[in-house]
């Protein structure tokens, strides 16, 4: 009888320990999550602080915290240098053990990043960031990049636009890595259909006045004028490019990047009819719905973007497969993650490939005018969808050494 | 034609451009120089009131429905007078310290009042639309200019000049220019020296203001846009000659053309060529291009 207590209470203790063990696995027992973005300049209401809100949005809705699970999520501002972020980056890795970085818009900080998480074996999850060579020649087996790419975008705008007729283009080219990589990327795709480039020119980041370069588009006569940047830099192009006419001579501008709050910022009646390409729309079905409603009443009334779902979906599917492993190390987790298939309410289901790219359907839309927007944030009409297996980059093209 | 492989027709869009640009850098440092001028205070808010000038004509259209016009008028003295009570009751305090004291209320200030306008209204910005006077635009034969461009040239002219000639050749400038050399000897002819200088700041102010709100339509109407345009009217300032008006306006419509060509010929530097010369400036004639040694 003594015996039989005897051993049920050392099973007891096995099985106690087991569990404690389990949990050990995780770092200092807590799922530390740093949301790094943009939190004062251009790239704010797009990223920024609505990143944050996602983020808790997504551990709240994981419900891992019930399941005896400690989390938490702190943020911080890059200030879309390098250097700023990196330094971040490593600090957070280093002494406050963080576990997994997410969003980090702007492809120079999250190339930055991408090479430090490698380093040290943690977790990236890029969702603001768009530069295609993160799957690339960049690839990691610690990064996921989960929401759109420059690639993609090329893929999307720049064939719909060129298959349409307008074959001769021009660029207004952001001057860093990500500009540089859309520009390369829609070019591409521009060739390829049988279309030329007649000119391009290359702005710092964060310019105020375009009109020195819409003069020079105008000039070249082309037929498209190609925006290959992003936030406040687009809006402000293309506000001014409608100043000087440049809609009524007859050319016509396609936003390679152009995000839900660009258009809120720049109002219906100077940016409809825009065509452009998106991977995620609030007003789509009662799911995405239910979560803009929840998510605007925390952001000041801003709808999420893409890059807001992307930082919901990638933590949800991020915690997920932390539980399933019952550790936080960054290789095993990224591993972990590319082997699960994804499934949340903003995406849908989908799968990650070993190159480390989400793969989802795109969205082709084209902007509203303001007779056919019915209420607030109404901006989008869906004009075609770019099936998961062809709106991103072919596996083998990418030249990522981790694709053999 | 061509000149360095370029159209002289395009080249003198260019240049055109270039002035436009350079009538905002103008009047944005007419309005540094007087204050440093006669108050040697380095006015870093002076960003921040452009923008919340361009804020305030947005409140005022969304709010109260008064259009562009009477927002040319009422947007300035609104943010003048906020600049005043900034000085009666901040800087006013700070006048027998050194230089670096001011700059940095200043610069606080002004990251304040930026943190605040993106707190409530984001960064990317709102919507200020044209007014209906100025849609469309002219054709020069050479260029398509905007009409709306076109009247911040001539409204920008207008007041640069009429702020040069009230300081130059007035009774009033006068008086102002007298009190900068010895307060206290003109306080004793009696005039109210303290209240000049307090409306000096207001009329500085003012004049940010009314930068912001000819901005507001063609560029979005964001927290950001006074930091992105400050240190380039600083720059100007400096390379003008601190506290020179003259200079301010001339370098600035200088500095405009020199931007405009860098972004033709090699765009990438566009944002950093007014330092250079800067740098070049400061080096060979360090009081500036018209300012004079102390």
């Amino acid at each position: 009888m003594k015996a039989k207590r005897l051993s049920v209470l050392a099973a007891a203790l096995v099985l106690a320990w087991l569990s404690t063990g389990a949990k050990a696995q995780i770092s200092d027992n807590v799922i530390k999550i740093g949301v790094l973005s943009d939190m004062s300049s251009l790239y704010t209401d797009l990223a920024g602080a609505g990143s944050i809100v996602a983020a808790k949005m997504a551990v709240e809705d994981s419900g891992i915290e019930k399941r005896g699970y400690k989390v938490e999520i702190i943020s911080a501002d890059h200030q879309n240098k390098p250097d700023v972020g990196s330094q971040i980056a490593r600090q957070w890795y280093d002494t406050d053990k963080v576990d997994v970085i997410v969003d980090v818009p702007n492809s120079g900080v999250a190339l930055a990043v991408n090479q430090i998480t490698k380093d040290k074996g943690k977790a990236f999850l890029v969702s603001g960031a768009a530069s295609s060579d993160l799957t690339g020649k960049a690839c990691s087996p610690n990064t996921i990049h989960w929401t759109y790419d420059t690639w993609m975008l090329a893929n999307g705008t720049g064939s719909a636009i060129v298959k349409t007729g307008g074959d001769t283009w021009f660029f207004l080219t952001s001057d860093y890595a990500f500009g540089l990589a859309l520009e390369r990327d829609t070019e591409a795709v521009v060739l390829k259909n049988g279309g030329k480039v007649l000119g391009k020119v290359r702005h710092p980041l964060n310019t105020q006045d375009f009109s020195s370069f819409l003069l020079q588009a105008q000039a070249s006569k082309a037929k498209i004028i190609g925006l290959a940047n992003a936030g406040g830099d687009t809006t402000n192009s293309i506000k001014q490019a409608s100043e000087f006419g440049i809609v009524k001579g007859g050319q016509n501008l396609a936003g390679l990047l152009v995000f839900l709050t660009d258009v809120h910022a720049l109002g219906l009646p100077t940016a409809q009819g825009l065509i452009l390409t998106n991977t995620f729309y609030w007003d789509t079905n009662d799911q995405t719905r239910a979560f803009a409603k929840r998510f605007a009443a925390q952001d000041k009334g801003i709808h999420p973007t893409m890059v807001h779902a992307g930082v919901y979906s990638s933590l949800i599917h991020y915690l997920k497969a932390v539980e399933a492993l019952k550790s936080d190390d960054g290789t095993k987790v990224i591993a972990k993650m590319k082997e699960m298939p994804t499934d949340d309410p903003l995406f849908g289901k989908g799968s990650i490939r070993i190159d480390g790219r989400k793969i989802h359907p795109a969205y082709l839309v084209e902007v509203k005018k303001p007779s056919e927007s019915k209420y607030e944030w109404d901006y989008y009409k869906i004009r075609a969808t770019i099936p998961a297996d062809q709106a991103f980059r072919p596996l083998k093209d990418g030249e990522c050494p981790l694709v053999k | 034609m061509t000149i360095f492989g370029f159209p002289t027709q395009a080249l003198f869009g260019q240049l055109l451009i270039g002035l436009i640009n350079g009538a905002f850098y103008a009047m944005l440092s007419l309005g540094l120089a007087v204050i440093f001028g006669l108050l040697n205070i380095i006015n870093f808010t002076h960003g921040a009131q452009y923008m919340v000038g361009a804020f305030c004509a947005w409140f005022l259209l969304q709010y109260a429905g008064v259009g562009y016009w009477w927002s040319l008028l009422l947007a300035p003295l609104a943010v003048g007078a906020i600049g005043i009570v900034i000085e009666r009751t901040m800087l006013a305090r700070l006048y027998k310290l050194d230089h670096l004291y001011g700059l940095l209320l200043t610069f606080g200030l002004a990251l304040i009042m930026q943190g605040i306008f993106t707190n409530y209204f984001g960064s990317s910005g709102l919507p200020y639309q044209l007014p209906e006077e100025f849609a469309g635009a002219l054709n020069l034969g050479f260029m398509f200019l905007p009409k709306y461009r076109a009247w911040v040239i001539v409204a920008s002219l207008l007041v640069c000049l009429g702020t040069w000639y009230v300081i130059e050749r007035t009774k009033l400038g006068a008086y102002l220019r007298a009190a900068t050399e010895n307060p206290a000897l003109v306080q004793a002819f009696g005039i109210n020296v303290p209240r000049m200088v307090t409306l000096t700041y207001g009329f500085g102010v003012a004049l940010a203001a009314l930068a912001g709100v000819m901005a507001a339509p063609i560029y979005t109407v964001n927290p950001q846009m006074g930091a992105n345009i400050i240190i380039v009217v600083f720059a100007v300032v400096v390379i003008g000659g601190m506290g020179s008006i003259l200079g301010a306006v001339l370098t600035g419509f200088g500095l405009g053309l020199v931007e405009g060509l860098t972004k033709v010929f090699y765009p990438e530097a566009s944002n950093t060529v007014i330092f250079i010369i800067m740098a070049i400036v400061l080096l060979i004639k360090p009081a500036g291009l018209f300012g004079r040694e102390r």
